[in-house]
């Protein structure tokens, strides 16, 4: 076939596009316009809601209600959400962790009702929780329980739904959270060995079927803008992998010891200031998991040049994926084997990095595997440490990032002029809507139908049996996602991660000269402004809804303590009350929120107006999030002391900000 | 100067006037001093003597302290007891800031008027007591029924967390062997209550459980075990993970404390007051102050007194400090 390096092109990836929003039957249209655009394959966001287990009228849901994806709380919204769209054709993939087992039995369900063979449904669930808890924060579960329902999943599909991809082990997660390659290539791969471990050990597969379980693991992948590094890390799986998969699960058919993988390229590095440049940044990333053949994605989705505003519309969408149609179409790309064998730079860089990631999960094994890292909170703490290494080299300009740190001088970006609409908004009118729908959905069932199946569930938990059979039979009879969930919390309990901050320490590399002279000028004042207001500063960090992206708030909680304030930091998913009860039993100076999943507009005035009742109205509030610019201005007015968002990357001068805030309110009480 | 609230709002378990008083006796400012005095002294007025039960938790970091601090509290809140948790960590010698990250481990209703949680640093104190937590016990046990103080670190120091409760729980995990080599030295004090945490661990767990006991029995064959009061050290397993032998836990102290009895309380608690009133003298005038009384037994003897006679160890401290300043005075004369 081929000659001269010239060939058969290969058939391009598979491009797909992170969406879903407001409702199902918004999505719907999102979704078929996307695959009339050339799409080739969908990808469903879910609101939080969706994804932690409750109902749109839940207490926990105020404010999160179709904001960072679909929501979906029973068959009746699975059926909207894929009107007109046959499942059996579809490749679906769904960013569904915890609830995995529920909405992938809702989605068979949607498929039967259609008339479709569940056998030939394609697709992936994402199904890795051991991310959750270091970075995504959807978790609901314990750890060993979380990967009992991963392995339910797994054991079910094997046999059931045999094209599908029951688990996609994650390391773009851990690259958001600051993982280093190597740390990505060892904390997913040690995930991967959990996962498949507890389903060699769980009982429910033969020995001689493990190979086509093997073979029905995929992964998640992130790349960021070193791409050179990024394809070797690519290459790197790819050793790493068959090497796994042959010595610890004897696996001899080389096709099911294949790496696996789909992409969403970074987001963490798309930059506010100059979002225009963030195209440039996400084709780049592109190349990463497309250049090398031997190691190329199976699955391509690229985020919006305008993610680190708010919420991209369809255009902005449009253009990631012309950007990925015309590289595997107009380019030669697709036209030759692996364009780096040979090479030895690569092959070097290569071999360190397997060398190193190898190391590095033997080690988490001594640990005792990934799950006991996690509850240990090791591998939590060793991303806090990477994460804050990256953004202090950002802070003091090691790291070069384009109009940030270097080259901020910019003619006016005609893409922003007008900056609320540049990005899209969802109606505030969506959450009633879905508030009143599940209300009437509740009335229409046959209730004795209901309890059945959830006691059906219950059992099925207590006993051990897989949960998808009865998760299916629950879809049918019309539960609610969140009386799914609620039933297994009921039996199984919640979990709170450790956060992996109180560990946590900045070497001191991390802080160059400059930067160390501001974080000792910044002690000084501290330490003195506790001597005059009697006891040292406190600030209470909260993260409150639904939404358990921590990486921002660890990383102001870590410095905060640098700098010499007493820190209270209570991790993920708190409510406004939660948090003012807090702020008060606490007696802190100050309270900084982080919310990144839109619902900043609910959620602040909240805990503004609590604290009020509470009669610590005085106590100074700051937010920091992916704010658009009139959110901010509203959210001033209504008490806010300051606003920050992703252009705010120097630490330190939030946390003289913060220091401020702290003198000039004891000055006010004096 | 922070406001001080009245005695009885902090008896009815109002809580924006128990933060208050939390933030008031954290002041170190001097002139804060009187004021905390006062409200020490109404508290124990508005309060009385001899009720309630303070309960110690302590151990190596990472054991699980925070998740079953947090598992007993609900515990007894489930049981109708108001609770209040003093929660301590370490501060950061290097800035004096401190990560008060436990209070993660905390779930809890915010709507709970029987529960309150506050984190203190302990601002390189040694022995692993924050300054402000035996006022911050003072203040939680006048208005809940029993006061948690979860602390790491297993010293021997007067500002140990011994003598601010009543009754210690030492936790440690399976498989930490050096525990129990030091209560074996007799390195460490050996506690009211032993608890196996994470005991989810198994065999681990017990067997751990099993070589402590057996460590009792050796200690006890030479009288050296359990702290008189007929009292014989239990060893628990926990989960508190899993939420297993809270339960017990819980009956545990509860018989702890009601063995204890009146007398056995007294000489505890009145032991923590001249603990407290010590530190405190010492803080401000060193051992030079603790030299020009006596010493420390004469300065023990003198806080003691005071301490029957009903004063409270802040005022007892200040008594004795004007005692001090007063000898000062005379001297130059």
């Amino acid at each position: 076939m081929s000659t001269n390096g010239v060939r058969e092109r290969d058939r391009p990836w598979i491009m797909r596009t992170y969406a879903g929003h407001s409702t199902a039957r918004a999505s719907n249209e999102l979704y078929r316009t996307n695959l009339a655009k050339g799409q080739t394959g969908l990808s469903v966001a879910f609101d939080l809601a969706t994804q932690t287990g409750y109902d749109p009228d839940d207490s926990l849901s105020r404010g999160e209600v179709g904001k960072v994806g679909v929501p979906v709380a029973h068959i009746g919204d699975m059926r909207v959400l894929f009107d007109r769209l046959p499942l059996e054709q579809m490749n679906t993939s769904m960013t569904i962790n915890a609830t995995a087992p529920w909405l992938l039995a809702l989605y068979v369900a949607v498929a039967e009702e259609q008339g479709g063979d569940r056998r030939l449904l394609m697709g992936t669930t994402q199904n890795d929780l051991i991310k959750e808890y270091l970075s995504r924060g959807t978790y609901i579960f314990p750890p060993s329980q979380s990967l009992k329902l991963t392995a339910d999943v797994i054991a079910y599909t094997v046999n059931e739904v045999p094209k599908w991809n029951p688990v996609n082990i994650c390391s773009y997660h851990l690259q958001e959270a600051g993982a280093t390659p190597v740390q990505e290539l060892a904390y997913a791969l040690s995930t991967a060995i959990a996962v498949l471990d507890a389903v060699r050990d769980g009982g429910q597969i033969k020995p001689e079927d493990m190979g086509r379980v093997v073979g029905r693991i995929s992964f998640f992948v992130n790349a960021g803008i070193r791409f050179v590094e990024e394809m070797c890390k690519m290459r790197a799986f790819v050793e790493l992998w068959d090497r796994i998969t042959r010595e610890r699960y004897g696996i001899e058919d080389p096709k099911f010891r294949r790496f696996r993988y789909g992409v969403q390229v970074n987001s963490l590095g798309l930059t506010e200031p100059q979002p225009e440049n963030n195209i440039i940044r996400i084709v780049l990333e592109m190349l990463a998991v497309t250049l090398s053949k031997d190691a190329r994605a199976r699955a391509v989705q690229l985020p919006a040049w305008n993610e680190a505003l708010g919420l991209p519309r369809p255009w902005d969408q449009q253009w990631s994926l012309r950007a990925q149609q015309i590289l595997a179409m107009e380019t030669d790309l697709l036209a030759h084997d692996d364009i780096f064998n040979g090479s030895h730079v690569i092959e070097q860089r290569v071999n360190d990095m397997v060398d190193q990631a190898w190391a590095e999960i033997e080690d988490i094994q001594a640990r005792g595997g990934a799950v006991a890292a996690v509850e240990s909170g090791y591998l939590k703490q060793q991303l806090v440490e990477s994460n804050a290494t990256r953004l202090r080299s950002i802070e003091r300009g090691d790291q070069v990032v384009v109009g940030v740190n270097r080259f901020q001088e910019t003619a006016e970006c005609p893409l922003t002029r007008d900056l609320d609409t540049a990005i899209m908004t969802v109606d505030p009118a969506v959450e009633r809507a879905a508030v009143e729908g599940i209300k009437s959905w509740r009335a229409q069932r046959d209730q004795a139908e209901v309890e059945a199946a959830l006691a059906g569930l219950r059992t099925a938990v207590q006993s051990g049996a897989n949960i998808m059979p009865p998760s299916i039979a629950a879809a049918k009879a019309g539960v609610t996602t969140g009386e799914w969930a609620g039933a297994l919390r009921e039996v199984i309990g919640e979990y709170r991660a450790p956060t992996g901050v109180a560990g946590a320490r900045l070497s001191e590399g991390d802080t160059g000269a400059d930067s160390e002279v501001r974080v000792a000028a910044l002690r000084e004042r501290i330490t003195s402004l506790g001597q005059q207001i009697g006891r040292r500063p406190k600030v209470l960090v909260g993260k409150p809804g639904l939404d358990g992206h921590s990486n921002g708030a660890e990383q102001i909680a870590l410095k905060a303590r640098d700098v010499g304030f007493e820190v209270v930091y209570e991790g993920i998913r708190v409510t406004p009350e939660q948090l003012v009860a807090t702020a008060l039993e606490e007696g802190v100076h100050v309270i900084g929120l982080s919310i990144l999943s839109g619902s900043h507009l609910e959620l602040v005035p909240q805990v503004v107006e609590q604290a009020r009742n509470a009669g610590i109205g005085d106590v100074p509030i700051v937010v920091g999030g992916i704010i658009p610019e009139s959110d901010a201005r509203a959210l001033e007015g209504k008490g806010v002391a300051r606003v920050y968002t992703p252009k705010d990357f120097e630490l330190n001068a939030i946390m003289g900000d913060l220091v401020d805030l702290v003198a000039a309110r004891s000055a006010s009480h004096a | 100067m922070p406001e001080r609230p009245a005695a009885a709002a902090i008896v009815g378990g109002q809580k924006r006037a128990i933060a208050q008083a939390l933030n008031l006796i954290e002041d170190r400012r001097s002139a804060a001093q009187a004021d905390i005095a006062s409200l020490l002294a109404e508290l124990r007025d508005a309060r009385g003597a001899g009720i309630g039960h303070r309960v110690g938790l302590t151990g190596p970091p990472g054991v699980g302290k925070s998740t079953l601090t947090s598992a007993l509290a609900r515990e007894l809140r489930a049981r109708g007891r108001t609770v209040g948790v003093v929660a301590v960590d370490p501060s950061s010698v290097r800035s004096g800031g401190a990560l008060l990250g436990d209070r993660a481990r905390m779930s809890f209703d915010p709507a709970d008027a029987g529960l309150f949680v506050r984190s203190l640093a302990t601002a390189g104190e040694a022995g692993g007591l924050a300054y402000a937590a035996p006022a911050s016990v003072e203040v939680l046990a006048a208005a809940y029924e029993v006061v948690l103080v979860e602390t790491t670190g297993v010293g021997q120091t007067e500002t140990d967390v011994e003598y601010v409760v009543d009754t210690v729980t030492l936790v440690i995990q399976p498989g930490s062997g050096d525990v129990l080599q030091f209560i074996k030295a007799g390195i460490m004090e050996i506690p009211d209550v032993l608890v196996v945490n994470k005991g989810d661990h198994g065999r681990l767990a017990e067997r751990a459980a099993a070589d402590l006991t057996g460590a009792l029995d050796s200690l006890r064959g030479v009288g050296m075990a359990d702290a008189g009061e007929g009292w014989r050290v239990p060893v628990c397993i926990t989960s508190a993970r899993d939420r297993v032998g809270i339960d017990r836990l819980a009956d545990l102290l509860d018989a702890h404390r009601t063995g204890l009895g009146e007398q056995g309380l007294r000489t505890r608690r009145g032991r923590g007051a001249v603990a407290w009133g010590l530190d405190l003298f010492r803080r401000q005038h060193g051992d030079h102050g603790v030299g020009a009384l006596g010493g420390h037994a004469a300065l023990r003897g003198a806080l003691q007194a005071l301490v029957e006679r009903g004063a409270d160890p802040v005022t007892a401290a200040r008594t004795l400090s004007e005692r001090y300043l007063s000898k000062l005075r005379r001297d130059g004369d």
